[in-house]
C-alpha cells in the first residue's frame, strides 16, 4: 500500500470463508512483516479471529491463498502451523493446571523420545523466559499461577517451538494493565529478535500503543489495510471499526445513593482448593449506585460473589438491610431480594436441558402464583414466561425450547429477566457482558443503569476495567484477597487503578478499614 | 472421509421411542446371532420365550407375578437416576426389605394370630424402611463424605446378600436348610386365584397385590415429578447441580431423601416379593430383579409408567429364560439392549453427518 | 493362620486384583471411567479356561484372556468415546453384556479341567527371611509379571512422553488436543490396555490362583473390588499394589480362619458350617467402602484427585470438556 516494504513473513490474499448464515471474511487481505507488530482491530463479530484461524490451520478457506515466506501453504492442523514456525495464543489458554510449565511446554512434542529429563528441560526453559524478560517459574504447576503467568507458558509453549509468527488473539482482555505493559515488553523483545507478532484487540487505546501497523475489520470486510500507527488516530480508527462515529453513550441519571442495602464486613473464605481466596474483605453498596470491583482473574472476586448470595461458606458478617446473611442457605438470599447474576451463564445460571420456561421461574417456583401448595402452576408459570420473553425480546422459538439451544446474548438476556423480575434490592452482577457481542453489551450496559435508576444497589464484578470505568459510581478494587483502594467515579485512575489491581499498592492500610470514603452519601429528594 | 456428530434442535418426539424400539429390536439380532453361534435357533428360542410369556392366561399371570417386584424396583433406580444418582443398590434393598417384612413374622414384631389387616401394612412399612436405611448408607455417605455411590451401593448388594444368607441359614432356618418357616397367611398378600371360590374363572392366577402398589407408586411418583416443586427440583438437580445450588436447593439434602426413597420403593419389592409370592424368607430370592431394574430405568428412559411395560417385557424374559439354555441367554440379550440403548441415545441428541473431506474444527 | 502363609497367600489373590486394578488406572487416567472390569475380568476367565482346555496351553489361554477382555473394553470405547454415551451407564451395560455372555460361553465348562500356570521359587531371594517366603516362594509365574508392572506402570504414568500424554488428555483434553495429541486414539489405547489386563485378572483366577470355572461366581465381586482400589489407590501404581496385597491378604485370612477350631481358649464362631462366617464374608466389601472413604478423604486434604476429565467424553471446541 505505501512505500517498498520488507517481503512480508505472512501474507493471507483473498480470504474468503463463510459459515451458516454469515460471511466471516470476505475477501480478505493481510499481511506481517519480519520483525514488525501488526494490530488487527475490530468489533466482536468482525471476522477477526476467523482470520487468525485460518492462519494457524484450524480453519479451512473457502477461497484465497496464504503465504509463507513467499510460499502457498495450507495447514492442516495447528501442529504443522507451529512446526512451519507459526504459532498462535489463544484468548483461553489451554494449559494442563495439575501440570508443571515445563510439562505443559513439553507437551506434545517428539522430543524428548522416551524419557522425560526433567531438570534438563527445566533449564531450558528458564533461559528461553530470560532472554525474552519473561518472569515465571518452570517448576510451578499451572494451578498456582496467576492469569498473566499463564499467558506467559503459553507464549513460551510457542517460543520453545521455534515461533518466529505469533498470533495473539486478544491477549490483553484478562490482563491488569501493569501486565500489559510487562507484556508489551515482552513483544518488542521478541519483534527486536526479528520475529513477528500479530496482535488482535478491539482496544483502540493499546493498539495505538503496540503496533507498527494497523488493519481494521467490520463484517468480516477489510475498513483499514495495513496503515502506519503514525499515519492514523484513534477517531479515524473508530470510524473504521464500527461505520459511525460515535463510541457507546449511556444514558445515566445523577448520583443519588440511598441506603446502605449490602455491607460485607471483614469476610475470609477459601476457595475450592480450600486456599484462602478471601482475606478480610469489607466494602458496601448502597441503594441506587453501582460498584464496581476491579481485580485482575483469581483474586477472590468470583468468591465474593458466592459468599453475598449463600453459595460459599464464610466467616465474617455479610448484611443486607441491617439483617445476617452469611452462610446461610442459597434460597434464603433469593428470599432476600439478592439476585445473582453468574459467571458461568451455562453451568450455573441456566440448566441447559430444561426448556427456557423451566429456567425462568427457577426463583420463583416456591412461590404464588406459581407455587400453589406443593404443586406448580402450569398455566401461572407458562404465563410468567410468556411475558418475560416478550417483555427481554429473548429470541427463542418457544418457551418450551431447551436453554441451551440460545445464543449468548439470548441466554444473558434470558438470566437478567429472571433476575430483574424478583424485584431484587441487590444485584451481583458477574462478568455480566464476557463473550458477548456488541449489541448484547449495549443492551446489558442500558439493562444494569436501569435498575440504578429504580433505587436497585448494584455490584459489578468485571474483569474488564473499560466497562466499570463507564459504569461505575464508586470503583473497588481487590487484590488477592483483600480490598486494596477505593475510588469515586470522578478520581478514578485507571493507572491508579491498574497498580493496586496488580499488587502495586504497597499494602492495604487505608483500603479495607475504610471501604468508602470516595463518596459521600447524598440523601438526594426520594 | 469422516463421522461428525451434530447437535440436534429439532428431535421430533416420536424419534425417541423408535429409537428405542430399533434398539430392543438391534439387542435381540446380536443375542440371536450368538445364540445361532453356540449353535441355538433364535427364532425357536425367540418364539417360546413368547409363548412361555403371553400364550395364555395363566402364563400371563405368572409374566405378570415376575413384572411386579421389577416395576418397584425399576421405578427406584428411575428416581435415582433422575439425578444422576447411579443406585446400583436396588438389589440390596430388595434383600433388606423382604429380610425387613420377614421379621416382622419371625422375630417375631408382631404376635402370632395378629390379623392381616395390621400384618400386611407393618410388613410394608418394615421393609420400605429396612430397604430405606439400606438406601440412606450410601445417601450419607456420598452427600457428606463424597464417597463414589456406585462402588458403596455395590458393595452393599454383597453384604445385604451375606445378612439375609445370616438369618435363613442361621437364627431362622427350617431344620437346617437355607429357608425359613413358611410365613402364616396372614402374612400372605391377597392373590387372584383366593377368589377363585367366587369366580372359578380366577383360580391359579397368582397375581398378587404387589402389582398395585406398583401401580400405585408409579402413578404417585409420576404426579410427584410432573406437577409439584419438588419434581421440578429434581429435574433441576438432575439436569445441572450447580444450576439447583444456584437456585436454592439443598443439594445434600435432596441426595439422601432421594436414597432413602429409592430403597424404600426397593425394599417395597422386597416385601412384595415374600409375603405375595414366596411365602418366606431364602437366600435366593432375586434373581438378579436389582440389576434387571438398572435396565427397564434405561429401556423406560425414567418415566414412571413406561417404566411399567418394560417391567412386563423383563419379567416375561425372566419367566421363559429359566427354561432356556444356556442359561446365561437372558442376562446376555439385557446387556445387549442396555448397550443399544445407550448407543441410541448418541442418536437422539445428535445428528450424524459423513464429511468427505477432512472435518472443519469449531 | 502362620503370617507369613496368609501373607503369601494374599500375593497371590491379591496378584488378580492388582492387574484389574493397574488396568483400570490406565483407562481413567486417559479420562475414561471403565465399570466394565467385572464384566471383562468373567469374559477374560471364561475365554482363558476355555482356550486352555481346547489347547492344552495355558500360555495361549492367557493370550486369549486378554484379547476377550481387550476386545470387550473396545465396546466401551466406541460408545462411550465416539459416541459419547454416560460412561456410567456403558460400564454397567458392560458388566451385564460381559455376565451374560461369559455364562453363554462357560455352559458346560464348569467340570472341565485345565492345565495351570506354573509356580516359580526364585533360588537365592527366596531364602531371604520374610520377603523370601512371602513374595518368591512357590508363586505363579503372574504374580512376578505383577511384580515388574507395578514400577513399570509407575514409570511409564510418571516418567515418560506417552505418560505425560496419558495424563494431559485425563486432566484437561483441550489442551492435548492443542498441541496436536490424538485424544481420541490415545484413550482408545488406553481402555483397550484396561481390558487386556482385566482380561489378564480374569485368567489368573481361572488358570492360576483357583483353577476352574465356577460360572459367574468365577470373579464374584473381585472387579467391583478393583474398581474400588483405584480410588483407594488415587490413580497410583504403588498405592495400588499395596492395596491389592492388603485385600490379597485379607480374602486368605478368612478362608483360613474358619479352618480354625479355638481361637484364644474359646471355640472359633466363625468355623466353617457356623452362619457367623456370613459376617465374615461381609469383610471384604465392608473394607472396601471403608477404603474408598479414607481414599476419597485423603484426596482431598492433599488436593489430589481423579484425573479432572474422567467421566467426560471429549468433544472438540466445547470448552472445560
Amino acid at each position: 500500500m505505501t512505500a517498498p516494504a520488507p517481503a512480508p513473513a505472512l501474507q493471507a490474499r483473498g480470504i474468503v470463508k463463510a459459515f451458516p448464515g454469515i460471511v466471516a471474511n470476505d475477501r480478505v487481505d493481510f499481511d506481517v512483516r519480519p520483525g514488525e507488530i501488526h494490530a488487527l482491530l475490530g468489533e466482536n463479530g468482525a471476522g477477526k479471529s476467523t482470520l487468525m484461524n485460518i492462519l494457524a490451520g484450524l480453519y479451512r478457506p473457502d477461497a484465497g491463498e496464504i503465504l509463507l515466506d513467499g510460499r502457498p501453504i495450507a495447514f492442516r492442523s495447528p501442529r504443522e502451523a507451529i512446526a512451519a514456525g507459526l504459532g498462535m495464543v489463544h484468548q483461553h489458554f489451554t494449559l494442563v493446571p495439575s501440570q508443571s510449565v515445563t510439562e505443559n511446554i513439553l507437551l506434545g512434542l517428539d522430543r524428548p523420545r522416551f524419557r522425560l529429563q526433567v531438570g534438563k528441560s527445566e533449564a531450558e526453559v528458564g533461559r528461553l523466559a530470560a532472554q525474552f524478560g519473561m518472569r515465571v517459574d518452570p517448576r510451578a504447576k499451572i494451578w498456582q499461577l496467576s492469569v498473566g503467568e499463564q499467558q506467559r507458558v503459553e507464549i513460551l509453549k510457542m517460543l520453545y517451538r521455534g515461533a518466529r509468527i505469533l498470533i495473539m488473539d486478544e491477549p490483553t482482555a484478562v490482563l491488569a494493565p501493569q501486565e500489559i505493559e510487562e507484556l508489551f515488553r515482552t513483544l518488542r523483545s521478541m519483534t527486536a529478535d526479528g520475529r513477528s507478532v500479530v496482535f488482535i484487540s478491539h482496544k483502540l487505546g493499546e493498539v495505538m500503543a503496540i503496533a507498527d501497523r494497523i488493519t481494521v475489520m467490520r463484517r468480516g470486510r477489510v475498513t483499514a489495510a495495513g496503515i502506519s500507527t503514525a499515519d492514523t488516530s484513534k477517531t479515524d480508527l473508530a470510524r473504521r471499526m464500527v461505520g459511525r462515529e460515535v463510541l457507546e453513550r449511556l444514558e445515566r441519571t445523577p448520583y443519588a445513593p440511598g441506603d446502605v442495602i449490602l455491607a460485607v464486613q471483614d469476610v475470609h473464605a477459601d476457595n475450592d482448593r480450600g486456599l484462602p481466596a478471601l482475606r478480610g474483605v469489607s466494602l458496601d453498596v448502597r441503594a441506587g449506585e453501582i460498584v464496581g470491583m476491579a481485580a485482575v482473574a483469581g483474586n477472590g472476586q468470583s468468591e465474593l460473589a458466592q459468599v453475598i448470595t449463600g453459595l460459599r461458606a464464610c466467616r465474617g458478617s455479610v448484611t443486607m438491610g441491617g439483617e445476617q446473611v452469611a452462610n446461610r442457605p442459597a434460597g434464603q438470599a433469593i428470599a432476600r431480594g439478592i439476585a445473582h447474576v453468574p459467571e458461568d451463564r451455562t453451568g450455573v445460571g441456566s440448566s441447559p436441558n430444561l426448556s427456557v420456561a423451566d429456567n425462568l421461574i427457577m426463583k420463583r417456583y416456591r412461590a404464588a402464583p406459581v407455587a400453589r401448595g406443593w404443586f406448580i402452576d402450569d398455566t401461572a408459570a407458562r404465563r410468567l414466561a410468556e411475558g418475560l420473553k416478550n417483555e427481554y425480546a429473548i429470541a427463542t422459538p418457544s418457551i418450551d425450547t431447551e436453554a441451551r439451544l440460545l445464543s449468548g446474548g439470548n441466554l444473558q438476556r434470558l438470566i437478567f429477566a429472571r433476575e430483574i423480575d424478583s424485584g431484587p434490592r441487590l444485584m451481583v452482577a458477574v462478568q455480566p457482558t464476557r463473550g458477548l457481542d456488541v449489541g448484547a453489551i449495549e443492551a446489558v450496559h442500558r439493562v444494569l443503569l436501569e435498575r440504578r435508576a429504580a433505587g436497585t444497589a448494584i455490584l459489578l464484578i468485571s474483569e474488564d476495567l473499560d466497562e466499570i470505568l463507564s459504569l461505575a459510581d464508586r470503583v473497588d478494587v481487590m487484590y488477592e484477597g483483600k480490598v486494596v483502594g477505593s475510588f469515586g467515579a470522578a478520581e478514578a485512575d485507571i493507572h491508579a487503578i491498574g497498580l493496586l489491581m496488580t499488587g502495586g499498592g504497597g499494602g492495604d492500610m487505608d483500603a479495607s478499614a475504610a471501604p468508602s470514603t470516595a463518596a459521600p452519601p447524598v440523601s438526594a429528594g426520594r | 472421509m469422516t463421522l461428525r456428530l451434530e447437535l440436534r434442535t429439532d428431535a421430533p418426539r416420536w424419534w425417541s421411542g423408535a429409537l428405542t424400539i430399533m434398539a430392543v429390536v438391534f439387542a435381540l439380532t446380536a443375542s440371536g446371532l450368538v445364540i445361532a453361534a453356540v449353535g441355538g435357533d433364535p427364532i425357536r428360542a425367540y418364539l417360546h420365550i413368547f409363548e412361555a410369556a403371553f400364550g395364555s392366561v395363566g402364563v400371563i399371570s405368572d409374566t405378570l407375578v415376575k413384572a411386579t417386584p421389577l416395576i418397584l424396583t425399576g421405578l427406584a433406580c428411575s428416581l435415582a437416576f433422575r439425578m444422576r444418582l447411579w443406585n446400583i443398590g436396588a438389589e440390596g434393598q430388595f434383600l433388606l426389605g423382604a429380610w425387613g417384612a420377614a421379621a416382622v413374622v419371625l422375630a417375631p414384631i408382631l404376635p402370632a394370630g395378629t390379623p392381616a389387616i395390621v400384618v400386611i401394612p407393618v410388613m410394608m412399612l418394615a421393609g420400605a424402611l429396612a430397604g430405606g436405611l439400606w438406601g440412606f448408607i450410601p445417601g450419607i455417605l456420598r452427600a457428606r463424605l463424597g464417597v463414589n455411590e456406585i462402588i458403596s451401593t455395590l458393595m452393599l448388594n454383597y453384604i445385604a446378600l451375606s445378612w439375609v444368607q445370616f438369618w435363613v441359614f442361621g437364627p431362622w432356618s427350617e431344620g437346617g436348610f437355607q429357608q425359613t418357616r413358611p410365613f402364616p397367611p396372614e402374612a400372605w398378600l391377597p392373590r387372584l386365584t383366593d377368589l377363585a371360590e367366587a369366580y372359578p374363572v380366577l383360580g391359579g392366577l397368582t397375581v398378587h397385590l404387589g402389582l398395585i402398589f406398583g401401580i400405585v407408586a408409579a402413578a404417585v411418583m409420576w404426579v410427584v415429578l410432573e406437577r409439584t416443586r419438588w419434581g421440578y427440583e429434581i429435574r433441576l438437580l438432575g439436569d445441572s447441580p450447580r444450576a439447583a445450588r444456584y437456585a436454592g436447593i439443598d443439594i445434600k439434602q435432596k441426595i439422601v431423601v432421594i436414597f432413602i426413597i429409592s430403597g424404600a420403593l426397593a425394599g417395597l419389592a422386597g416385601m412384595s416379593e415374600v409375603s405375595g409370592v414366596v411365602h418366606r424368607l431364602q437366600d435366593r430370592i432375586s434373581p438378579g430383579y436389582g440389576f434387571t431394574a438398572i435396565i427397564i430405568a434405561y429401556l423406560a428412559r425414567f418415566g414412571p409408567f413406561r417404566v411399567i411395560v418394560a417391567s412386563i417385557l423383563f419379567g416375561a424374559l425372566i419367566l421363559a429364560g429359566r427354561e432356556i439354555q444356556p442359561s446365561g441367554i437372558p442376562a446376555m440379550i439385557q446387556g445387549f439392549i442396555l448397550f443399544s440403548l445407550i448407543a441410541s441415545d448418541v442418536l437422539v441428541r445428535y445428528r450424524i453427518r459423513i464429511h468427505r473431506q477432512s472435518p472443519v474444527v469449531t | 493362620m502362620d503370617p507369613t502363609t496368609i501373607l503369601a497367600a494374599g500375593v497371590a489373590s491379591g496378584t488378580v486384583l492388582l492387574f484389574a486394578a493397574i488396568g483400570e488406572i490406565f483407562a481413567e487416567r486417559a479420562g475414561v471411567l471403565n465399570l466394565g472390569v467385572e464384566g471383562m475380568m468373567l469374559i477374560g476367565a471364561v475365554a482363558g479356561f476355555s482356550a486352555t482346555v481346547t489347547t492344552g496351553d495355558p500360555w495361549i489361554g492367557v493370550v486369549v484372556a486378554m484379547l476377550a477382555g481387550g476386545l470387550l473394553s473396545l465396546v466401551h470405547g466406541v460408545v462411550t468415546i465416539h459416541l459419547r454415551a454416560d460412561q456410567v451407564v456403558s460400564g454397567l451395560a458392560l458388566t451385564f453384556l460381559g455376565t451374560g455372555l461369559a455364562r453363554v460361553l462357560g455352559e458346560g465348562l464348569s467340570s472341565s479341567r485345565a492345565a495351570s500356570l506354573p509356580f516359580l521359587t526364585i533360588p537365592v531371594i527366596s531364602d531371604v527371611p520374610v520377603i523370601g517366603p512371602i513374595f518368591f516362594t512357590h508363586q505363579s509365574v503372574l504374580a512376578y509379571v505383577g511384580y515388574l508392572l507395578v514400577p513399570l506402570a509407575w514409570y511409564w504414568i510418571a516418567r515418560t512422553r506417552p505418560g505425560l500424554h496419558l495424563r494431559a488428555v485425563g486432566e484437561y483434553p483441550a489442551a492435548a488436543d492443542a498441541q496436536g495429541i490424538d485424544v481420541y486414539r490415545l484413550r482408545y489405547a488406553y481402555v483397550f490396555v484396561g481390558g487386556l489386563l482385566a482380561g489378564l485378572a480374569g485368567a489368573s483366577i481361572t488358570l492360576a490362583i483357583s483353577p476352574g470355572w465356577f460360572g459367574d461366581q468365577t470373579v464374584n465381586g473381585r472387579g467391583w473390588i478393583a474398581v474400588g482400589l483405584v480410588i483407594f489407590a488415587q490413580w497410583s501404581p504403588l498405592r495400588a499394589a499395596f492395596g491389592a496385597l492388603l485385600f490379597g491378604a485379607l480374602i486368605r485370612f478368612i478362608l483360613d480362619i474358619q479352618g480354625v477350631g479355638v481361637i484364644l481358649g474359646v471355640p472359633n464362631p466363625f468355623q466353617a458350617g457356623r452362619s457367623a462366617t456370613f459376617f465374615l464374608e461381609m469383610l471384604p466389601y465392608v473394607m472396601v467402602i471403608l477404603v474408598v472413604i479414607l481414599g476419597s478423604r485423603q484426596a482431598a486434604r492433599k488436593r489430589l484427585g481423579a484425573p479432572a476429565a474422567l467421566g467426560r467424553p471429549y468433544v472438540r471446541g466445547e470448552r472445560g470438556a
